[in-house]
C-alpha cells in the first residue's frame, strides 16, 4: 500500500537538477528531468555510500560525485563500473506544485 | 628494509586492516565550500574541448610517427621519435586519467575509446586500474589501502629513476599481461576488483599481448626496429615527461590525513605542459571534486583558493621541495611536506592523531 510523504515544493529543484531528502533516518535523491519529470532515489550511491545529491544530473542519468559512477535514475539502473548495484528507485508523484515520495513502495 | 617498506605499503598487509579498524578507509575528506549552482556549472561537460585536443594530440602524435618513419635509418628521425614518444610514453597518462574518470567528453563512447587507447599506450589494464583509481580516490594516500602511492616512505630510489625510461613499469607491465591472460590477478588486484569484472581483465591482456606479438613479428619480419619503436617502445624511451609530472601530485606529502590540502599538491604549469598534462597539475581540485572536467579545474582553482594553501609557481618549485623532502624521508619516515593555508581558510581536517600526515604506526597511534 502507497504511503505518501511530502518531500519538497516542485519549484525546490531545478530542472535536470537533484535535491536531497531525509526521513525518519534515511535519506532520498530527489530528480527533476529536463522535461520536468520528477523521480526518487536512495540517497546514497551503491558503491561507497557518498551522497548523490551533490553529482552531477545529466539527461536522465546522475553521476557519483565522488567516482563518478553514473546511474539512470529514471529506472536506477547502474551504469558501469565502479557502479555494479542499481540504486533503489522510489514512486513520485506532484500535485498541486508538491512532490511527494512514496517511500514504502 | 625493503621488504618491510613493500609489506607497509602491500594491501593484502597488516596496514590495511590496521587502517580499516582505524576509520582512515573510506573516510570523510574535507571538501571546500563551493555553492551548488556554481558546482553544476563547473561540472558541466562538453564534447568540444576534448575533442579539440584529442584532435591535436593524435596529429601530433601521427605527424611525429610520420616524420620518424620518413627519417628512419638517419640520425635526423631521433627528434621526431622523441616527440612522438613522450606523446605516446608520457602524455597518454593524463588522456588515460581524465576519460578513466568520463570526465572528458561529454558524450560518453568518446570517453571509453579515449580510455581504451591510452590504456594500451600506457601499458596499463583498463578494468584493473580503473578500479585501482577508485581506491586511490577513496583512500588518497593512505597506507596498506591506496595502491597508487608512486613514492614510499622511504623512497625506492632505484626504481623511480629506472622508471623515467620505464625500465620497471614495463617488465612488470607484461609480467601482469601474462599473468593476467592466464586468467590470474594479483592479490593486491583481488582486493580490489570486483569478480565480475575480472573476465574483463583476462580479455583485454590477451587482445594486448596479441598486438605485441605482431608488433615484434613484424620487426623480426622487416628486420627493423621501427615497429617496436612505433608501439610499445615509446613506454620506454618516452616515459620521462610521465614520471616528471605525477611525481608533482603527492610525493613528499602527508600519509594516512583525510585532507587532500595535506597530500595533493597543485602545481602552476605553462601552457605546454598543461596541455601535455591535460590540467593534471590542479591536483588538489582534482581530488576534492572529480567530477569537475580538465577544461574547467582552472576555474575550480580560483574558485577555492582562498582554502588552500598558495600552488606551486612552477615545476621547478615543486621539485626544490619535492627532492629534498624525498632525501630526508630516507632516514625520517614521520617527516612530510606540511603547507600552510591562506589566512581564513578552513583548517585541516585531523579528526584524529593518526590523521595529522605523519602516518605514525597505526597500533601506536590507536593507543595514544
Amino acid at each position: 500500500m502507497a504511503h505518501w510523504i511530502t518531500a519538497c515544493e516542485a519549484d525546490d529543484i531545478d530542472p535536470e537538477d537533484v535535491i536531497p531528502f531525509a526521513h525518519e533516518g534515511r535519506d532520498y535523491a530527489i530528480y527533476r528531468s529536463p522535461d520536468d519529470t520528477y523521480y526518487a532515489t536512495d540517497g546514497h550511491c551503491t558503491h561507497e555510500k557518498t551522497l548523490l545529491c551533490d553529482g552531477l544530473v545529466d539527461g536522465g542519468t546522475i553521476e557519483c560525485p565522488k567516482h563518478n559512477g553514473r546511474f539512470d535514475y529514471t529506472s536506477g539502473k547502474a551504469l558501469g563500473a565502479p557502479v555494479l548495484v542499481d540504486v533503489r528507485t522510489y514512486p513520485v508523484k506532484v500535485t498541486d506544485g508538491t512532490v511527494y515520495l512514496d517511500v514504502e513502495s | 628494509m625493503g621488504r618491510e617498506r613493500l609489506e607497509r605499503y602491500s594491501l593484502t598487509g597488516p596496514e590495511n586492516q590496521a587502517a580499516v579498524a582505524a576509520g582512515l578507509a573510506g573516510g570523510a575528506w574535507f571538501r571546500s565550500a563551493v555553492p551548488r549552482k556554481r558546482m553544476k556549472e563547473l561540472m558541466r561537460r562538453s564534447d568540444y574541448p576534448a575533442v579539440r585536443d584529442t584532435a591535436i594530440w593524435i596529429g601530433l602524435i601521427g605527424l611525429f610517427a610520420g616524420l620518424g618513419i620518413a627519417f628512419w635509418g638517419s640520425w635526423r628521425a631521433a627528434p621526431f621519435l622523441l616527440a612522438y614518444g613522450i606523446l605516446y610514453g608520457s602524455t597518454s597518462d593524463s588522456r588515460w586519467h581524465e576519460s578513466g574518470h568520463g570526465t572528458a567528453f561529454k558524450t560518453r563512447w568518446l570517453d571509453e575509446s579515449l580510455y581504451q587507447l591510452a590504456s594500451f599506450m600506457i601499458m596499463r589494464d583498463p578494468t584493473t586500474w580503473r578500479w585501482s583509481h577508485t581506491r586511490h580516490h577513496t583512500d588518497t594516500l593512505v597506507v596498506g589501502r591506496d595502491p597508487e602511492i608512486a613514492v614510499m616512505r622511504p623512497a625506492r630510489l632505484a626504481k623511480l629513476l629506472a622508471n623515467l625510461i620505464g625500465l620497471v613499469d614495463v617488465p612488470v607491465a607484461f609480467m601482469l599481461m601474462s599473468r593476467h591472460a592466464s586468467g590470474r590477478l594479483t592479490a593486491d588486484e583481488a582486493d580490489y576488483v570486483p569478480a565480475s569484472e575480472r573476465h574483463k581483465v583476462y580479455r583485454t591482456a590477451r587482445i594486448h599481448l596479441a598486438i605485441y606479438a605482431v608488433t615484434i613479428a613484424l620487426a623480426v619480419g622487416l628486420r627493423s626496429w621501427l615497429p617496436v619503436v612505433l608501439i610499445g617502445g615509446p613506454r620506454l624511451y618516452g616515459a620521462c615527461l610521465f614520471y616528471v609530472y605525477g611525481f608533482t601530485q603527492h610525493a613528499g606529502l602527508g600519509e594516512n590525513v583525510l585532507d587532500h590540502r595535506l597530500n595533493t599538491r597543485t602545481v602552476k604549469m605553462n601552457v605546454v605542459n598543461r596541455f601535455l598534462y591535460w590540467n593534471m597539475n590542479y591536483h588538489v581540485e582534482h581530488h576534492m571534486f572529480p567530477m569537475v572536467p580538465y577544461y574547467r579545474l582552472a576555474e575550480l582553482h580560483e574558485e577555492i583558493a582562498h582554502d588552500c594553501a598558495p600552488a606551486y609557481p612552477s615545476l621547478w618549485a615543486a621539485y626544490r621541495e619535492i627532492i629534498p623532502a624525498i632525501v630526508r624521508q630516507l632516514k625520517d619516515q614521520e617527516y612530510y611536506v606540511r603547507r600552510e593555508l591562506r589566512p581564513g581558510a578552513a583548517p585541516f581536517n585531523e579528526p584524529a592523531l593518526i590523521n595529522d600526515g605523519r602516518a605514525l604506526p597505526l597500533a601506536t597511534a590507536n593507543a595514544a
